[in-house]
């Protein structure tokens, strides 16, 4: 990571709830200071540090305290502790047209709002051009902004949000407006900005957007850091805090009998190696299971399956022992090794799900999941799957 | 590694630009609330001028007329202090509201945001400029001759501005954690007009107070008033219905207000100062309490 641009440290922020705030000065007399017990905190303990030309997706559920790392790494809100450190121009989109007035026409409003970004008069006249043609306003410019339908009136405002040309863009869920074509135009200028190595900060509901774009992935929840790292495992990590990695009327799960214990399922670049941290797609892995059958169980013979499941807890490809190799019913530890071939071309963190079960009636006997990934880096050929090719050159 | 002296030229360079910016960003916003106000108007700026003519119109005929005060000239005379005071009051009480009035921008972009009250002092001051302009130019067909007295309107002016915008700061920034700071503006302003001679002599003031005639001169608006009418205004004496003589400015001569315009100063100097640093201390928590 190169040199960090925002630099966090213990940021927390804590906001007294309105009520309570003593905001007369009758109520600043009778009741001295405010009564702190309407307070909450909007954040805790935020350490982030985003080096130059990162694009970093901030997610989290509504609340969670998105927003308000935004303006505080804005300088709009005050941390209550802790620190911020942003080096270089700075722009924030919290809200685009945030500073419109309805009575102005585009064009006038394209000087107002410029000049609350930072531009100056020499600045806006020479971009002025630019910002009308990417607004796609050229007929409406001198109508006042009032008249504007909202995708008209956001178009403008974006056009010269990108315009002020910043070292660090945070961006507050705006990129979702206009139609698609000029939705596409804003992913373009984003596209550009990353190309032109200025540092991103995205706070966006639109979960594929940060996959797609983003470098990295921070998921806040309740104030907290949940999560710091891999985009795709972020929405992952996300998607459980939201509970939306089940699909809707999944049935019920089963109650395994227990009739074994799964000690531990580990990936691996050898056979029956250490953990392995970081893995290349295409390559082979190996996936160990420690199992214990234990005396007493009713359950025989007994059948294992791992599932290798990606972000958002999506099954990428899963294994099962053949129907000759069945664990044997007699209680004690047993190591099961499974051999992949080739690991898929995706790219991300993977998570472990194993199982022992009954193939034949489908009762499970022991399941647990292991959630410390390993992490898959594809390799420069895109695509879903790895499927077998022969390719063949001859003159024609 | 730059040597300093290129660094520092170049972190001045920076300030100098950041102040052009803020300037800039000022002039656009008293810009966008002309515009505004006078967006589809046929008569414009004019208006600016209805104001005043008809609250002067109100006193002369009370003061003038009815109670018959016999100042000749009265009406120039009210305008000398009406129109400075009314500038002043009108930057003030419009910069109460000013930062209250943007929470939308306050809340969701990074701005200087001490430009908004002074938006409202230089939207009152764009106002004031023009009608002091037909003043001056009125009071001249009126006087027939160009006296140096004249001059003191730049002094004067500059102190008006300097204690408008010190007020603006103070109450703004004290309007969005009190929200009663904007009521008590409203009625301190209509308290405050009578403490400045605008619809009457200072001289008077003087008959009562004596030596302690300077403390009426605290208040930087008094001076602002009586050196406007002493800058304007050409008559100092006149005979009442009594035939005595009585005087109208509050001195004939400059010393007088050369003292009250360095003692104003040096307390819209100090208010400025105050004022500015609870501005800038409470503005971390502007987006918070709004």
């Amino acid at each position: 990571m190169s040199a960090p641009v925002i630099v966090a440290q213990g940021v927390s922020k804590r906001f007294v709830t309105h009520r309570q705030r003593a905001t007369s000065l009758k109520e600043r007399i009778v009741t001295r200071r405010s009564v702190t017990d309407g307070e909450f905190w909007a954040l805790r303990d935020l350490d982030v540090s985003i080096g130059a030309g990162e694009t970093v997706g901030l997610i989290g559920p509504n609340g969670a305290g998105k927003s308000t790392t935004l303006k505080i790494l804005a300088g709009i809100l005050r941390p209550t502790t802790g620190q911020v450190e942003v080096h270089g121009r700075i722009a924030s989109l919290l809200e685009l047209g945030a500073g419109f007035n309805g009575e102005l026409t585009g064009r006038e409003n394209i000087f107002l709002n410029a000049a609350l970004l930072g531009l100056s008069r020499r600045e806006v006249t020479v971009l002025l051009d630019s910002i009308i043609a990417f607004s796609e306003q050229e007929q409406r410019i001198d109508d006042p902004v009032k008249h504007y339908s909202s995708g008209e009136y956001v178009k403008l405002a974006f056009s010269i949000a990108v315009h002020v040309d910043p070292e660090v863009l945070l961006v507050d869920e705006v990129l979702a407006v206009g139609d698609e074509a000029f939705q596409r135009k804003c992913l373009a200028k984003i596209e550009e900005f990353q190309q032109a190595g200025k540092t991103i900060l995205l706070v966006t509901h639109s979960l594929d957007l940060v996959e797609r774009l983003c470098t990295r992935g921070i998921v806040v929840d309740k104030g907290r850091v949940q999560y710091d790292g891999d985009p795709a495992f972020a929405v992952g990590t996300l998607r459980k805090i939201l509970g939306t990695d089940k699909e809707e009327g999944a049935p019920e799960e089963q109650t395994p009998t227990g009739g074994a214990f799964i000690h531990g399922a580990v990936i691996s670049a050898q056979p029956g190696g250490p953990r392995a941290e970081r893995l290349k797609a295409g390559e082979a892995a190996h996936v160990r299971i420690d199992i214990e059958v234990l005396a007493g169980a009713a359950t025989v013979p007994t059948s294992v399956a791992a599932v290798v499941m990606g972000a958002g807890d999506i099954p990428i490809f899963s294994m099962r022992t053949a129907d000759a190799q069945a664990l044997p019913a007699s209680p004690g530890r047993y190591l099961v090794d499974f051999r992949v071939e080739r690991l898929p071309p995706l790219n991300g963190g993977f998570v472990l799900a194993t199982q022992v079960d009954d193939p034949v009636t489908g009762q499970l006997v022991a399941v647990r999941r292991f959630d410390d990934a390993v992490w898959v880096e594809s390799g420069t050929a895109p695509g879903l799957l790895d499927v077998a090719t022969q390719a063949t050159v001859q003159q024609r | 590694m730059a040597t300093p002296a290129v660094s520092s030229a170049v972190s001045s360079q920076r300030a100098r630009a950041q102040r052009t910016l803020r300037w800039e960003l000022l002039s656009q916003l008293v810009r966008k609330d002309l515009k505004i106000k006078y967006q589809g108007s046929a008569l414009g700026f004019t208006w600016s001028l209805a104001n005043p003519l008809l609250m002067m119109g109100i006193y002369y005929l009370i003061f003038g007329v009815v109670l018959s005060n016999g100042i000749p000239g009265f009406a120039i005379y009210i305008m000398c202090g009406l129109l400075p005071w009314m500038a002043f009051s009108a930057a003030v009480a419009a910069a109460s509201g000013s930062v209250l009035g943007n929470a939308g921008l306050v809340k969701k972009v990074r701005f200087p945001l001490e430009v908004l009250p002074l938006s409202a002092v230089g939207y009152a001051l764009v106002h004031f400029v023009l009608q002091l302009g037909v003043l001056v130019v009125v009071s001249f067909v009126y006087r027939q001759d160009i006296s140096p007295a004249f001059l003191l309107l730049v002094p004067a002016t500059a102190l008006l501005v300097l204690f408008a915008t010190a007020l603006s700061y103070l109450v703004a920034a004290l309007n969005v954690r009190y929200r009663d700071t904007a009521h008590v503006v409203e009625i301190a302003l209509m308290v405050w007009f009578w403490l400045n001679p605008v619809l009457y002599q200072s001289t008077l003031v003087k008959g009562h107070l004596q030596g302690l005639f300077w403390l009426y001169f605290l208040n930087p608006m008094a001076t602002v008033v009586t050196t406007f009418q002493r800058a304007i205004f050409v008559k100092d004496t006149y005979v009442d219905s009594t035939g005595a003589t009585r005087h109208i400015l509050a001195d004939p001569g400059y010393l007088f207000y050369a003292r009250n315009l360095a003692i104003g100063f040096a307390i819209a100097g100090l208010a400025f100062y105050l004022a500015r640093r609870v501005f800038v201390r409470l503005q971390a928590d502007f987006a918070e309490e709004l």
